[in-house]
């Protein structure tokens, strides 16, 4: 590959973009071969995070594979936990409760926030645009609060459980949640402010890394990278799940496919994210709670002494506290958000500390060779990722351990035609373009 | 060193070791080895809300040659372990590592074929910071402890 330009011979240039470069937000390689500073040739090289996901999964339990879920895309690991609870549900045959269903609507939103507000973040900030990063993680930060305080954790969440969420949302939340709805919005405002009709930022992106409407189907990419392109393809509106086909949302469309629209498809996202999250909390139903008749509180551990001292009747009763960390896991709100499902459903705390149905029942569900036990067969379950459309296929043989969890990971398609939106563009344009992509290695090598 | 007399360190090198020690702990060019999940917690670390920026470690360098700590934030992979042990050949002395989030300490929940069982096994680390992924507090600590070790170590070797 040689051409001849004043007598002189010139060669086309290797050259190595990773796997450990700045402006490579995860690790991947790319083998470039550059004319000038022309991108004539991309190749990908992935794998560099592959941590085995899909056998490990093979060697726990159902529920044991929820934390391995959590780091696949880790920017939004509620819609993780939720696509492959889902798909298990799906192979067991067991609906949740309603106000579940609204819960993880409304954390998987909170989630696809975080990832949006991340990737714009980041992607800006390697076109320079510092202040803008720190304006949105300064609004991720408030969604983390939120996080944390329905799930315990900031980021490796493992909220949802099989057949339901680990626990009812705490009391208060809403209004915390809707204040920090407010100061996303406004850092969201404040950042379309300093971006979208920044020159820079258009002349870096405008008709850069243009992606067109047939490539992104053939190469099977989904997600704000395909509805940049014009197609209207949402998971949450064509096949949807949990609550989805109650809300009222848009779903944004760019026209050209290049690196501004998909920004600006993200921006958008979010603000319908936001507008789903508030009609989910106003629609969320209540449920039933049993109120004690002697409205009395008990600690686990005096519980447990009691019990112990032979002094059990009315325990069933009896509200019983847990500790800070198992906030939303007593019985009254239990019965909220899982299913009267005992083959599939962890007691309550309350009941695994204060009767031996329930403690029996935690202990056939917890030990090895017992747990749940979907029948034979497979499944495929997808929801809307934050990239596209996340995917679960799983297999049973019966057992109390997966035969197989595959997973369709968003990133991995867009990596398979990532050639197509670098080739004929600048070096300088790969730090761009691949920004807007929003590789997580995580999902991509699982 | 020259200035050292016969007889141990004398007050002028302990005095001039104390004054490098101190202007050392707070000038920090962090190298971040971002790979996983920990690289989220970096992030917010690095910006306004935890603000790495107030111990003096608030600009990453991403090139070997002009960091001194290197961050290993991640789970490594056998596959990408030559590429961090180049990394930290290419870092100038004196350096230091941390281990950041559990999976760079031991290997994590990751107990598998793919994954190298902590990043002691290929590189000398002096700060460990467990956690999955480590609270900003937890990196902030860690970082503290890492200015402790810096200030109080010996400076000319």
């Amino acid at each position: 590959m040689s051409s001849v330009a004043i007598g002189r011979e010139t060669k086309n240039m290797l050259l190595n973009v990773g796997p450990s470069h700045p402006a490579m937000h995860g690790v991947i390689r790319l083998i470039t071969e550059l004319e000038g500073e022309k991108v004539i040739k991309v190749e990908a090289e992935i794998g560099y995070l592959h941590r085995a996901f899909e056998k490990s999964a093979e060697n726990s339990s159902w529920t044991q594979v929820i934390p391995y879920t959590d780091r696949l895309n880790y920017v939004s690991p509620l819609i993780n936990n939720f696509g492959y609870c889902g798909a298990v549900e799906k192979l067991l045959g067991i609906e949740t409760t309603e106000r579940c269903k609204y819960i993880r609507v409304v954390m998987a939103e909170v989630s696809r926030l975080t990832d949006h507000l991340t990737c714009i973040a980041a992607s800006a900030m390697e076109l320079g645009a510092m202040t803008a990063f720190l304006y949105l993680m300064k609004a991720r930060e408030y969604l983390y609060e939120i996080v944390e305080e329905v799930t315990g954790a900031r980021l490796t969440i493992s909220y949802g459980r099989i057949g339901g969420v680990k626990g009812d949302l705490p009391d208060g939340v809403a209004e915390r949640l809707e204040g920090a709805l407010r100061k996303t919005e406004k850092e969201i405002l404040e950042v379309d402010k300093l971006l979208t009709r920044n020159r820079i930022f258009v002349d870096r992106t405008r008709d850069v890394g243009v992606l067109t409407e047939g490539d992104a189907i053939s190469y099977g990419i989904t997600g704000p990278m395909l509805r940049s392109t014009g197609v209207n393809y949402d998971v949450r509106k064509i096949f949807p799940y949990e609550v989805y086909d109650r809300m009222e949302f848009e779903v944004p469309r760019g026209e050209r496919g290049d690196n501004y629209d998909r920004y600006l498809v993200r921006m958008e996202e979010m603000r319908q994210s936001i507008r789903i999250i508030r009609q989910a909390m106003r629609d969320m139903p209540g449920g039933p709670i049993n109120v004690d008749s002697e409205g009395k509180v008990m600690t686990s551990f005096d519980l447990v002494d009691q019990a112990k001292l032979g002094h059990t009747a009315g325990l069933v009763d009896i509200i019983s506290t847990v500790e800070p960390t198992l906030e939303g896991m007593e019985r009254p709100y239990h019965s909220r958000v899982m299913p009267d499902n005992k083959r599939v459903v962890l007691p309550s705390k309350g009941d695994t500390y204060g009767n031996i149905e329930g403690l029996m029942n935690h202990f056939k569900l917890i030990m090895d060779y017992h747990g749940i036990r979907p029948p034979i067969g497979d499944t495929y379950h997808a929801v809307e990722g934050a990239n596209g459309e996340l995917g679960f296929y799983i297999v049973s043989d019966g057992k109390d351990r997966p035969y197989r969890v595959r997973v369709r990971p968003p990133c991995f398609f867009a990596m398979a035609g990532l050639h197509k939106m670098l080739e004929g563009y600048m070096v300088a344009d790969i730090v761009s373009t691949f920004g807007s992509i929003n590789m997580i290695a995580g999902e991509l090598d699982r | 060193m020259g200035i050292q007399s016969a007889d141990g360190p004398g007050f002028f090198t302990s005095k001039l070791e104390r004054a490098i020690g101190w202007a050392r702990k707070y000038s920090i060019f962090v190298y971040p080895f971002v790979t996983a999940c920990c690289g989220m917690e970096y992030m917010s670390v690095a910006s306004g809300h935890y603000d790495i920026d107030r111990f003096g470690a608030g600009l990453p360098r991403f090139s070997p040659r002009q960091s001194d700590v290197l961050f290993v934030v991640g789970t490594i992979s056998h596959k990408i372990a030559p590429i961090l042990r180049r990394v930290y050949d290419q870092m100038c002395e004196p350096k230091w590592v941390v281990a950041f989030g559990v999976c760079t300490c031991t290997g994590g929940f990751y107990d598998n074929y793919a994954t190298v069982q902590g990043i002691d096994t290929i590189l000398p680390v002096d700060v460990y910071i467990p956690g999955c992924p480590p609270r900003p507090e937890a990196v902030l600590d860690g970082l503290m402890k890492l200015q402790n070790k810096i200030e109080n170590q010996k400076q000319f070797t």
